[in-house]
């Protein structure tokens, strides 16, 4: 058959593959609403990644497609194929370009995952953590619970997203346990639900009653394990009003599934009222009975 | 040289048999030493396991298909996910490709007459019942529900007799592996054919010496990990335990040192398959066959130093979140050369369209969209959000069901009729690979989107907005449960009844091709020589057939 010029024909597939990709990242059908100052990081992370994905299944599962369709056998054809080995320079290309490309995702990823504030995280000093053994931490639990001025003493994040030296709009000290997020606030409000002001610093100190959870909320696209024995933290802010769930994503046991909560993003106002109402409403019998149902 | 060379050029030893003509069917049963005995042993039993594993895996989709834990016990549900995936790993896809095929293969292709430690290989082999049978019977005590992973706290407080023979079970296979990597190295490193230079062995056996290094790199320290796990269930020690002055996240470490690499130990032997199966029915040499033994042997290495990606919302520090980033994205440039030099195989051949070729190029695709998948989730900021949720369940079973088992379709179809001496019947493998294409697309496609809208893994009960792809994947598990039945049936009936398969029925030039079908109790009379690649077709147009090697 009489052929377009190869050039042609590489140029049109890429321009038809590139136009496909790009196409396909606009459409979001992978995440839910966008409800933190991470989210737009990743998902524009992520959809690069797509777009690249997208492209690169064309032109393979494409070619192949091509190559099964052009190269089948013919009835009768008992022969055998081209004898072609090998292709030096052919092989180099498609070494070097996949190097190149993950190369470039994975100094990229550095550089979102510090936007993120991963590198932010302070603790990590492991000769003060060798001290800091789970007895420790048993005694001051309960006080935890109650303690008015708790943003200081015992918790030592070590591992998590965000933090830095400067202290957080707000901070939340949250226990997981089998099977509940419990969210102590240093105004001596115990809380099942989390809730937090919009467009505020939050840091929440994460620790594990019984077996490792997870604490993740999708619209945050956040998640960090809460191991027993280790301190572990998040920062973020919150940019969009509203409740999202809470969800653990590490198996806890036979209700894990089941291990879910909320959390409401209040306007600056509304948070107050929150915290003014549940100030007085609670009382210290209520901290107690939480602090014995942890153990 | 401890073991007996036997003279190329001689017949075979009037000494060495002293065994039957050919196996009757109830050796298949006993602690049998030969070579392809044990090969099959390995697949029945794997099989079988495989069947077992795929119902628990119906069952929890039948319980997934509404969004609250309505059909069985939560409790039976963590029994049978944390078994599902112990099984398919550990009772199907490692005996299944590495046991199996390794065992029946590597001897026949190198122009060995057994394996180099022939009783070493059946021990292997009788450690692997049992452990199938510990996992089958920790379900009387509730069944392990830890997870596959059997993390700390949650492993050592709940099911302890159930979670204690979990880590026998585990610790039984992993010695087997042991043992065989050991067995593997050795034959292929002494026992290859005089004629059969390191260039001219075949990719399968590459992909084998691979698998086995990195088996005996990683195994011993989940054999340690578990050791301790096992100790710290049973014997009050604390090594896991914080308040004990343990630590979980060590655990972790221990635990995914080897299983990263496991999920390696799954897929070269696969890859080996692949470049066997596509080059035989594609009619064309294998492209770039060094490049594809040095991306076996980087892989096995790479591999080695990826494990923490499975802990990066753990506890882990920044800056190894982004070492292990960097590492995990490295292996796709040698699994994409893999990929590459398969696709550039298929290059001006003259493909038949036999349903092993058919699975292999099924593979190619499915292993594309789960290596794509495995990139986004290598690196950090993304598996912040999709850890531990569905996108890893999708991608993990794009690679081990459309990349493994996919890959072990392939190869029974392909050497089925050296196996057996018949041929498998072709209809009923098309119809089979169309099933389970469809199945498997329709089960784990929908699964990515879940995970990223917020639907975490190992849940029996979810939040209702995830129902209807929940329903869909449900429904694709029933079209994967559905498409075993036409495999079954064609290899029971094939077995018994099915049409006579000649010494070389596809054409193919590696050595195992030069004896009968099935082989012969010591596979030759007289040892082959080898006397072209492995992957010449197309060159020597003028032979009549492509067996120069000599005939028994």
């Amino acid at each position: 058959m009489k052929q377009l010029p190869t050039p042609i024909w590489t140029l049109t597939v890429g321009v038809v593959v590139t136009l496909i990709a790009v196409w396909a990242g606009n459409y979001n059908i992978f995440f839910p609403e966008q409800a933190s100052a991470q989210a737009p990081l990743v998902d524009s992370f992520f959809m690069l990644m797509f777009r690249i994905a997208v492209a690169l299944f064309l032109l393979v599962a494409g070619t192949i497609v091509f190559f099964a369709i052009q190269f089948r056998r013919r009835p009768g054809d008992e022969g055998d194929g081209i004898p072609l080995e090998g292709d030096f320079s052919l092989e180099a290309y498609w070494t070097f370009i996949p190097a190149v490309i993950v190369i470039i995702l994975g100094i990229y990823s550095v550089q979102v995952y510090k936007e993120m504030g991963g590198f932010a995280i302070s603790g990590g000093n492991h000769l003060l953590m060798s001290h800091h053994n789970h007895q420790e931490m048993k005694k001051e639990m309960p006080t935890q619970f109650v303690s008015n001025d708790m943003a200081e003493p015992a918790f030592r994040g070590e591992y998590g997203i965000g933090g830095g030296t400067e202290p957080a709009d707000v901070t939340v000290n949250v226990t997981g346990m089998q099977y509940a997020w419990i969210f102590n606030y240093p105004e001596g409000i115990v809380s099942g639900e989390l809730h937090i002001p919009v467009h505020k610093t939050v840091q929440l100190n994460i620790k594990a009653a019984d077996v490792i959870h997870s604490f993740w909320v999708p619209q945050f696209r956040l998640k960090q394990d809460a191991i027993p024995g280790h301190d572990t933290q998040l920062r973020f802010v919150a940019t969009k009003v509203g409740d999202y769930p809470i969800v653990c994503a590490e198996l806890c046991g036979a209700y894990h599934g089941a291990m879910r909560t909320r959390v409401y993003v209040h306007t600056q106002e509304e948070y107050e009222q929150w915290l003014a109402a549940n100030q007085v409403a609670q009382n210290s019998d209520w901290s107690q009975a939480v602090a014995v149902h942890a153990e | 040289m401890a073991q007996a060379q036997i003279p190329v050029s001689g017949e075979l030893p009037l000494a060495v048999e002293h065994h039957p003509k050919a196996w009757k069917w109830y050796d298949y049963f006993t602690f049998n030493v030969d070579h392809k005995v044990i090969g099959i042993q390995y697949l029945v039993f794997s099989f079988v396991m495989y069947l077992l594993a795929g119902l628990m895996a119906v069952v929890m989709r039948t319980e997934l298909y509404t969004p609250d834990a309505d059909v069985i016990d939560p409790n039976l549900y963590n029994a049978l996910l944390t078994n599902h995936g112990t099984i398919m790993i550990f009772g199907w896809v490692v005996p299944a490709a590495i046991g199996g095929f390794g065992n029946f293969l590597v001897p026949l292709m190198i122009g060995a007459r057994d394996m180099a430690f022939p009783r070493l290989n059946a021990l292997a082999f009788w450690l692997v019942p049992p452990a199938g049978l510990l996992l089958l019977g920790s379900f009387l005590f509730g069944g392990a529900q830890a997870g596959w992973t059997a993390y700390p706290p949650l492993s050592v407080i709940t099911a302890k007799t159930a979670q204690s023979m979990w880590c026998l079970s585990i610790i039984l296979a992993g010695t087997s592996s042991i043992l065989g990597s050991v067995n593997f190295i050795v034959t292929m490193l002494k026992m290859r054919v005089p004629s059969m230079s390191w260039d001219k062995m075949p990719l399968f056996c590459w992909a084998m010496m691979a698998t086995s290094i990195l088996a005996l790199l990683s195994t011993p320290v989940l054999a340690i990990g578990l050791i301790l796990l096992l100790f710290d269930i049973n014997f009050g020690t604390g090594f896991f335990k914080p308040d004990a002055g343990g630590d979980v996240i060590i655990y972790q470490h221990l635990f995914w040192f080897y299983s990263h690499p496991a999920v390696y130990l799954m897929i070269l032997p696969i890859f080996g398959i692949m470049s066997e199966v596509i080059p035989v029915h594609a009619r064309k040499p294998i492209f770039g066959y060094k490049a594809i033994v040095g991306s076996s042997m980087v892989i096995c290495m790479v591999g080695l130093f990826v494990w923490v990606h499975h802990m990066f919302t753990s506890g882990t520090p920044p800056w190894m979140r982004m070492f292990f980033t960097v590492s995990t994205l490295i292996v796709a440039v040698p699994t994409g050369v893999k990929i590459f030099s398969w696709t550039a195989t298929l290059w001006g051949g003259k493909i038949r369209y036999t349903s092993a070729m058919l699975f292999a190029m099924g593979l190619l695709i499915m292993f594309v969209i789960g290596g794509l998948g495995g990139v986004t989730l290598g690196t950090a900021p993304v598996d912040i959000h999709v850890h531990d949720t569905y996108y890893v369940v999708a991608h993990f079973h794009y690679v081990l069901f459309g990349g493994s088992v996919f890959g072990l379709y392939a190869g029974i179809y392909h050497w089925f009729p050296k196996m057996t001496g018949r041929m498998l019947n072709e209809r009923l493998g098309k119809v089979h690979f169309v099933l389970t294409l469809i199945g498997a697309n329709l089960t784990f496609l929908p699964m990515h989107f879940l995970g990223t809208q917020g639907m975490p893994r190992r849940v029996a009960m979810y939040d209702p907005q995830f129902t209807q792809l929940n329903q869909i994947c449900t429904i694709g598990a029933f079209v994967l449960a559905f498409s075993v039945i036409p495999f079954l049936v064609n290899v029971i009936w094939s077995w018994g009844w099915g049409e006579k398969a000649s010494g070389n029925p596809w054409r193919a030039l590696t050595l195992e091709w030069t004896t009968d079908s099935p082989p012969m109790i010591e596979n030759w009379h007289r040892l082959p020589v080898v006397t072209h690649g492995p992957y010449d077709y197309g060159r020597h147009e003028d032979r009549e057939s492509a067996v120069t090697a000599s005939h028994g």
